[in-house]
């Protein structure tokens, strides 16, 4: 328990705990490394691949790949930020992405990645699928043009809130987020309060009318880049 | 009706104790009986065994066998992948279309036929090959098409068309099927005569850590493709903590053009059943299950039946061969069409009742696998070769192949070649000697591993199949002159795309993206800078995705573009404008269009 593993990111030292995954190491010493399925409350997921660094030269997911003794950790190589810019343009082109007209815009996760990664316009062509909103609930509505597939919900919804409203259905490009009804949001559990609802990094399922509440210019990524709380905490500096 | 339903799946779901973890079985027998797996029905599966309606509804839309929507009484399967695409599967698709009056993906709207297409079904050394419901027809003609269309409309099955039987087993009268085996080489190993016990009399003469240290000692690889150590896999199972442990036989045999597999649950399942009994013993395992691929339903009678003639003669069951405590009995799992579920961990998950998506490793299976007890997934043919090693002794086994590569390994071979079929050689054989011994000198490329393997050009003919070089889990496909190698990677594309779990980003989206750009290229709208384009993207699909799948996904392109580069050089060139021919204006305004119920005025070329 008391023994310490040490290990390097990017040849800072960084002593973690057994059992530790890379990435929630690497949290504790205030060393960002991008995510966007990883959520400090919920099972890591590995789906993503937005935390994907070099361990000892091979790839893997900060976010599940367990930390060990004398890894060395690759995290801010071109080649891995070129692979991660390449995966949130993919999750960009996959789905339908109105930055500016979004209510996330400011507090959204994606947005906030492609920013700190500083992608512009995706390099990949857009896929413009067709997808369905659900905006039978009386409290909450599922936009899944916005949805990246992360399975926050999924898990939130089962471990946080004791639920099962969401699940993956499909699979491929075809895979989507289906709700645990004959068809509509309304017929779920889901309540408003639900961690499976403000677990959702981007504009995908979203509370109603609270939209606009906190103003352009006053949110969470608004001012500091995504990333920076983390580094805050940073030990070795 | 609903009651009735109701009634039907409640005796379903009894049948598997109300257990959540026999999904794949339950949702399997509710779309035999009802032609479908719809949302009344996953809600009463959902009641009967306590799980979500929608983790129903995630099984069910997981698999390319079963459907939400009814489909017909009848369902045929055309394989259309490339081999069968040479073949005349094209026609034999026409031909079916003209016959039944719909395209493929629809159902006649009397609910007889549904058309559908499927990838490798495990035949093309006998293409175009079809499945009709659980039934294979192989070598088909339009003729033929145009008979079996005909008995479907007059007597709603092909039962009285008299389809002659295949060679050996095939014939057999719980398989009574047209497969043919084409075993056109067979070495001193798998097809050897072999009489049932013989291995394991050896083994228990042995305790089970000197089972293990034989096999380790034969240097035996695992013959599904990834080459893994097979002792030392069980090594691993064994020292596992759990009360249980599992021994899981990989039947799944999806990778394109790989047949092998078929050829021995057909001629020598006893030879694998005896090599799983084997690593029960060693790794200390009293269950075992067989993942046996969809397609391959038509030999599960024969399969059970060998099981039972096993218990009978006291070599599966209780204190097996007599000693006291060796416990060992195994059971068929059937898939549902996911060439995923052929990956370890994407295998485990369907066995337990889930989607067929791979987990996050670690742990591995020999740690924590199926119903999260130690496990050791092991192909067919590994099993096979345990039970040989068990038989003639370790030593007997590692002076065969190479040094790196011990042992026969079967090879399926297809394609523009005079004698496809199965050939068991040592590894090190080089490809220029495999394409001389089934009648293909004239090869223009060769494609080793299947549709995530390499395209091996003339150049590179005298390299050695084996795991160091020319890595396979058995397929080689063949590739005469004439052949367009453009539209074979596109071909594995489509097979990619189409069998991603869609768990990670860059398999789901990166294959589609890759996809997309191959095809600009083919038509002609492609410029030198997408070849770069899609060499960085395929190197990320491949460095960033989280299982194997997606690991070798981008291999079709890559290894083309490496291998057949002049190919792709010929079909691009750079855009004279500065704009990306790929970009169609009428395209992308297209909807709009459509929407407006107006066309657009702009400057066509
Ligand atoms: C996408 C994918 C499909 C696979 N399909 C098969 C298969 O059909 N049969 C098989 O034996 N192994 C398959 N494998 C390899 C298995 O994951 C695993 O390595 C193998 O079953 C282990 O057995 P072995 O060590 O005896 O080869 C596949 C792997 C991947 C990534
Ligand atoms: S690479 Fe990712 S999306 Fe592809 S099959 Fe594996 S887990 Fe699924
Ligand atoms: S954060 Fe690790 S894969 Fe998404």
């Amino acid at each position: 328990m008391s023994d310490k593993i040490k290990f390097t990111i990017d040849d800072v030292e960084i002593e973690a705990e057994a059992g530790q995954t890379i990435l929630q190491a690497a949290d504790a010493a205030g060393v960002y490394i991008p995510r966007l399925c990883a959520n400090k409350n919920l099972t890591p997921h590995g789906s993503c691949r937005v935390c994907t660094v070099k361990v000892n030269g091979r790839s893997q997911a900060a976010c599940t790949q367990p930390v060990a003794p004398g890894i060395n950790v690759e995290s801010e190589s071109e080649e891995i930020k070129a692979y991660r810019k390449s995966l949130v343009e993919m999750l960009f082109v996959e789905g339908n992405h109105y930055c500016m007209f979004c209510e996330k815009s400011g507090n959204c996760e994606l947005q906030a990645v492609a920013y700190r990664l500083g992608i512009d316009a995706p390099k990949h062509e857009y896929l413009f699928p067709s997808r369905d909103v659900d905006a039978s609930h009386p409290e909450i509505f599922i936009d899944r043009n916005r949805c990246i597939l992360c399975g926050r919900c999924v898990r939130a919804s089962k471990e946080l809130d004791g639920k099962n409203v969401f699940q993956f259905v499909g699979r491929g490009i075809h895979k989507k987020v289906a709700v645990n009804s004959d068809a509509k949001l309304s017929d779920t559990e889901l309540a408003g309060v639900d961690m499976a609802v403000s677990s959702c990094p981007v504009g995908a399922i979203l509370r109603k009318r609270v939209g606009f509440a906190i103003p352009v210019g006053q949110r969470l990524y608004d001012a500091k880049p995504i990333g920076s709380d983390i580094e805050a905490s940073r030990t070795d500096k | 009706m609903n009651e009735n339903l109701e009634a039907v799946i409640r005796e379903i779901c009894q049948k598997y104790a109300n257990d959540s973890a026999r999904m794949m079985d339950i949702v399997r027998d509710v779309q035999a009986s009802m032609g479908g797996v719809s949302k009344v029905a996953m809600k009463a599966i959902a009641a009967a065994v306590g799980v979500a309606q929608v983790e129903v509804e995630s099984v069910v839309s997981f698999y390319a066998h079963l459907s939400s929507e009814s489909k017909g009484k009848v369902v045929i399967r055309l394989c259309n992948d490339f081999i069968d695409r040479m073949f005349g599967a094209n026609r034999v698709a026409e031909t079916f279309e003209k016959e039944f009056g719909i395209k493929f993906g629809e159902t006649t709207d009397d609910g007889l036929v549904s058309l559908e297409y499927t990838p490798c079904i495990g035949m093309c050394d006998q293409p175009p090959a079809a499945l009709i419901n659980d039934r294979i027809v192989t070598w088909l003609s339009t003729d033929m098409a145009s008979r079996i269309a005909k008995a479907i409309k007059e007597e709603g099955n092909i039962d009285k068309l008299n389809l002659p039987n295949g060679d050996g087993n095939n014939s057999h009268p719980l398989v009574n099927s047209m497969v043919h085996n084409n075993l056109r080489e067979k070495g001193d190993m798998i097809f050897a005569n072999f009489v049932p016990g013989a291995a394991l009399k050896n083994a228990i003469a042995e305790t089970p850590v000197e089972c293990i240290k034989n096999v380790k000692a034969s240097r035996l690889r695992g013959r599904g493709g990834a080459g893994f150590p097979t002792g030392m896999k069980w090594e691993f199972t064994r020292g596992a903590d759990g009360d249980e442990k599992y021994v899981l036989c990989n039947a799944d045999e999806g990778e394109p053009g790989t047949f092998k597999d078929r050829v021995i649950l057909t001629e020598a399942p006893e030879l694998m059943f005896e090599g799983m009994t084997v690593a029960g013993y060693a790794i200390g395992a009293q269950s075992g299950v067989v993942y046996l691929r969809g397609e391959y339903q038509y030999l599960t009678d024969f399969l059970n039946d060998v099981l039972q003639k096993r218990r009978d003669a006291g070599l599966l069951g209780k204190n097996i061969l007599g000693k006291e405590g060796f416990n060992f009995d195994i059971r068929i799992q059937m898939g549902a069409g996911a060439y995923i579920c052929g990956e370890e961990t994407a295998l485990i998950s369907s066995c337990e009742g889930l989607r067929g998506d791979p987990k996050n490793r670690p742990p591995f299976p020999a740690q924590k696998g199926y119903l999260g007890k130690p496990t050791s997934v092991n192909n067919v043919e590994t099993f096979c070769a345990v039970a040989k090693i068990m038989e003639k002794g370790a030593p007997w086994f590692a002076q065969k192949g190479s040094t790196g590569s011990a042992g026969l390994k079967l090879f399926s071979v297809s394609g523009d070649c005079k004698k496809p079929g199965v050939y068991e050689l040592p590894f090190g054989t080089t490809v220029k000697e495999l394409l001389q011994k089934v009648g293909a000198e004239d090869a223009i490329a060769v494609q080793v591993g299947g549709a995530c393997g390499i395209t091996v050009a003339p150049n590179d003919f005298d390299k050695e199949i084996c795991y160091d070089h020319l890595a396979t889990g058995g397929s080689v496909m063949v590739f005469g002159p004439g052949r367009d190698l453009l539209e074979l990677a596109h071909s594995f594309m489509e097979f990619f795309e189409e069998e991603s779990c869609g768990y990670c980003t860059p398999c789901r989206v990166g294959n589609t993206l890759l996809k997309r750009r191959l095809e600009y290229i083919i038509e002609g709208k492609g410029t030198p800078e997408d070849l770069i384009y899609m060499e960085t993207l395929g190197n990320t699909i491949k460095h960033t995705s989280r299982c194997g799948l997606g690991q070798t996904s981008a291999n079709p392109v890559l290894t083309t573009l490496q291998n057949f580069r002049s190919l792709y050089e010929s079909k691009v060139k750079p855009s004279v404008d500065g704009l990306q021919p790929s970009f169609s204006l009428d395209k992308a305004v297209g909807l709009s269009e459509e929407i407006v119920g107006r066309k657009s005025i702009h400057h066509h070329d």
